[in-house]
C-alpha cells in the first residue's frame, strides 16, 4: 500500500508538474503567486485555488493532466432539462474558455443555448437565464457509477462464495476480509445500538453504507479520481437517507420524549421541546457536514502540500527542488491519514446512523432521564 | 460558500444509485451472506455445545466403567474364592470316600480271611481226630489181640471199678 500511495502521489505531482510546466516558462519575474486571479490579463499565472477547487469540485469532463497546454480529458455526455426540453450533449461542446469581461468570472463558448461557468464549481447557465436542471452525467456521477458497479460486483462475487459454500465451509480470501467488516459493523455497530431482536432489518442499509462510504472515499484517493464523498450533495443524500428511515422507525416513545417530556415542568418544556426538535433536525444536517467536510479538507490538505512545491518554485526554482522532498514526504503521511480517515469516516457515518435509529426505536424503561444522553456522547467524537 | 450548495444534478444520481445498490444488495448479497454467517454461528454453538454434553456423557462413562471394573473384580475374586473352596471340598470328600472304601474292602478281607481260616482249622480238626481214632484203634486192636493184655486190660477197669 505504502508503493502504491508513492506511486499515485507521484502521478499527482508529475501531472501537476506538467500543468505548470508552461506557466514557468513564460514567467520572467519570480513574483510570489496568490491565489487571486491574476493583474495583467496577458500573462498566466498560476492560480493554486483554482487547482485545488478544480480538483475537489465537480466537472463535466473528466480531466486527467495536461501536456504542454493541451488538456488530456474525458468529455462526458451532458442531460440538461431546460425550457425547451430535454438536451443531451457531450461536453466536448464546450471548450473555448475566457474570462467574461464584465461580471469576471470565467466562462465557456455557448452552444445549444447554454454555457458553463466556472466559479468554485462549475454551473451550466442558459444564455437567456432560464432556469436549467443539470442532470449531466459529471465526473462524479461516473464516479459514483463505478463505485456502484463494484459495490455490485463486490457483493455478488462474496455472496456467491457465501452461497456456494454454505455455513460449514470456513471462509476464504476476498470473502475473509469482507466477512471481517461485515462482522464489525452487525456486532460493533448494529447490536450494541439497535439491540439484539431488532438489528436485522437495518443491517441492510448499515453495511450498505459503510461499504458505499468506504469505497467511494478510496475511490477519490486514487490519482484523478472524482472527490464524491467530499461533495455535500452525496452526503446530504445519504444522511437525508438515514434521517428518513430513523424518523420512519421512531416510535411512540420517542416522540413522546420529544414532544412532550414526562416530568418536566411547563416553563422547562416551552424551551426544551424546541431545543429537542431543533436537535433531531441537527443530526442529519451533522452528519452530512462531518463526512463532507472531513473528506474535502483532506483533498485540499493534500493537494496544498503538493502545491507549496510549486509556490516555491514560482520563488525560485532551487527552492521549489529543495522543498519537493519535505513536500512529498508530508503529503505520503497525509496519505496515509486518509486512507485512515476513509475507513474511520465510513464507520462513524454508519455507527451515528445506528445510534439515531436506536434512539428512536428504543423502548421505554425504568431510567427515565439518562436515555437522551448516549447519542450526543458520541456525536462529539469526530 | 458554493461548495455548501448541494448541486441537484449530483443529488438526484446519487439517491437513485444509492438506493439501487441498497436494494439489489440487501436482496442478493446481504440477506444470504447475513443468513450464511447466522447459520455458521448457530452450528458452531450448536457443535460446541454437543461437545460439551459429549465430554459430560464420556466422563460418566467412564465412570461407570470404572465402577463396573471394580465389580468384575470383585466378583471374579469371589468366584475364585469359591472354586478354591469348592475344589478343597471335593477333594477331601474323595479323600474321605477313598478311605472309608479301602476300610471296607480291608474289612471284608478280614472277615473272609476269618472265614477261610476257621474252616481251615474245623477241616483239620475233624482230619486229626479220625486220624487220632484210627490210631487207637489200631493200638486197641494190638493190644487187646493177646490174652494177657485182655486180662491187664480188664484188671485194670476192674481197678478203676472201686467198690466203696
Amino acid at each position: 500500500m505504502r508503493c502504491k500511495s508513492l506511486f499515485s502521489l507521484l502521478i499527482v505531482a508529475f501531472g501537476l508538474f506538467c500543468l505548470t510546466n508552461s506557466v514557468f516558462a513564460q514567467e520572467a519575474s519570480a513574483e510570489p503567486v496568490a491565489a487571486a486571479a491574476p493583474a495583467n490579463g496577458g500573462e498566466k499565472k498560476l492560480d493554486i485555488g483554482e487547482i485545488i477547487f478544480g480538483h475537489v469540485g465537480d466537472s463535466h469532463e473528466w480531466h486527467f493532466f495536461e501536456i504542454g497546454e493541451k488538456p488530456v480529458a474525458m468529455p462526458l455526455p451532458m442531460i440538461l432539462y431546460t425550457k425547451d426540453g430535454v438536451k443531451v450533449m457531450s461536453s466536448g461542446h464546450f471548450e473555448e474558455w475566457g474570462k467574461d469581461p464584465v461580471t469576471g468570472v470565467v466562462k465557456s463558448n455557448s452552444h445549444e443555448g447554454v454555457h458553463i461557468e466556472k466559479g468554485m464549481k462549475e454551473k451550466v447557465v442558459a444564455d437567456d437565464g432560464s432556469e436549467i436542471y443539470d442532470l449531466s452525467i459529471t465526473k462524479n456521477v461516473l464516479s459514483l457509477l463505478i463505485s456502484v458497479v463494484l459495490l455490485l460486483w463486490i457483493g455478488f462475487s462474496v455472496a456467491k462464495k457465501y452461497k456456494a459454500g454454505g455455513a460449514t465451509k470456513a471462509p476464504s480470501g476476498f470473502q475473509n476480509a469482507f466477512e471481517t467488516a461485515i462482522l464489525f459493523i452487525r456486532d460493533e455497530v448494529a447490536i450494541p445500538n439497535l439491540g439484539k431482536s431488532k438489528h436485522g432489518r437495518y443491517m441492510p442499509l448499515l453495511l450498505t453504507l459503510f461499504f458505499f462510504i468506504w469505497i467511494n472515499n478510496l475511490l477519490g484517493l486514487l490519482p484523478g479520481g472524482a472527490n464524491l464523498t467530499g461533495n455535500i450533495a452525496v452526503t446530504l443524500c445519504l444522511s437525508l437517507i438515514s434521517f428518513l428511515v430513523m424518523v420512519g422507525s421512531a416510535n411512540k416513545h420517542f416522540w413522546g420524549h420529544l414532544l412532550n417530556p414526562p416530568g418536566v415542568p411547563f416553563f422547562v418544556k416551552i424551551v426544551l421541546v424546541p431545543i429537542e426538535i431543533i436537535s433531531l433536525f441537527i443530526k442529519p444536517v451533522a452528519l452530512t457536514i462531518r463526512l463532507f467536510a472531513n473528506i474535502l479538507a483532506g483533498h485540499i490538505i493534500i493537494l496544498c502540500v503538493i502545491s507549496i512545491i510549486f509556490i516555491f518554485a514560482g520563488l525560485n526554482k532551487f527552492a521549489g527542488a529543495g522543498f519537493a522532498p519535505i513536500s512529498i514526504a508530508f503529503s505520503i503521511f497525509m496519505f496515509m491519514l486518509e486512507l485512515l480517515v476513509a475507513a474511520i469516516q465510513a464507520f462513524i457515518f454508519t455507527n451515528l446512523t445506528s445510534v439515531f435509529i436506536g434512539s428512536a426505536i428504543e423502548e421505554a424503561h425504568h431510567h427515565d432521564d439518562d436515555h437522551a444522553h448516549e447519542p450526543e456522547s458520541i456525536e462529539i467524537m469526530m | 460558500m458554493d461548495l455548501l450548495i448541494p448541486g441537484f444534478g449530483l443529488f438526484f444520481w446519487n439517491t437513485l444509485a444509492f438506493l439501487l445498490v441498497l436494494f439489489i444488495l440487501a436482496k442478493f448479497a446481504w440477506k444470504p451472506i447475513l443468513k450464511t454467517l447466522g447459520e455458521r454461528e448457530k452450528g458452531i454453538a450448536d457443535a460446541i455445545s454437543s461437545a460439551e454434553k459429549m465430554k459430560g456423557e464420556m466422563s460418566q462413562m467412564k465412570s461407570e466403567n470404572e465402577k463396573l471394573m471394580a465389580q468384575a473384580n470383585e466378583e471374579r475374586s469371589a468366584m475364585l474364592k469359591e472354586a478354591k473352596e469348592l475344589k478343597d471340598r471335593i477333594v477331601n470328600e474323595a479323600k474321605e470316600q477313598a478311605k472309608a472304601e479301602a476300610n471296607k474292602i480291608i474289612a471284608d478281607a478280614q472277615v473272609q480271611i476269618n472265614q477261610q481260616k476257621n474252616a481251615a482249622m474245623a477241616e483239620v480238626k475233624n482230619e486229626i481226630g479220625s486220624i487220632a481214632l484210627e490210631v487207637a484203634e489200631k493200638i486197641l486192636r494190638k493190644q487187646l489181640a493177646t490174652t494177657e493184655g485182655q486180662e491187664a486190660y480188664m484188671s485194670m477197669a476192674a481197678d478203676s471199678i472201686k467198690l466203696n
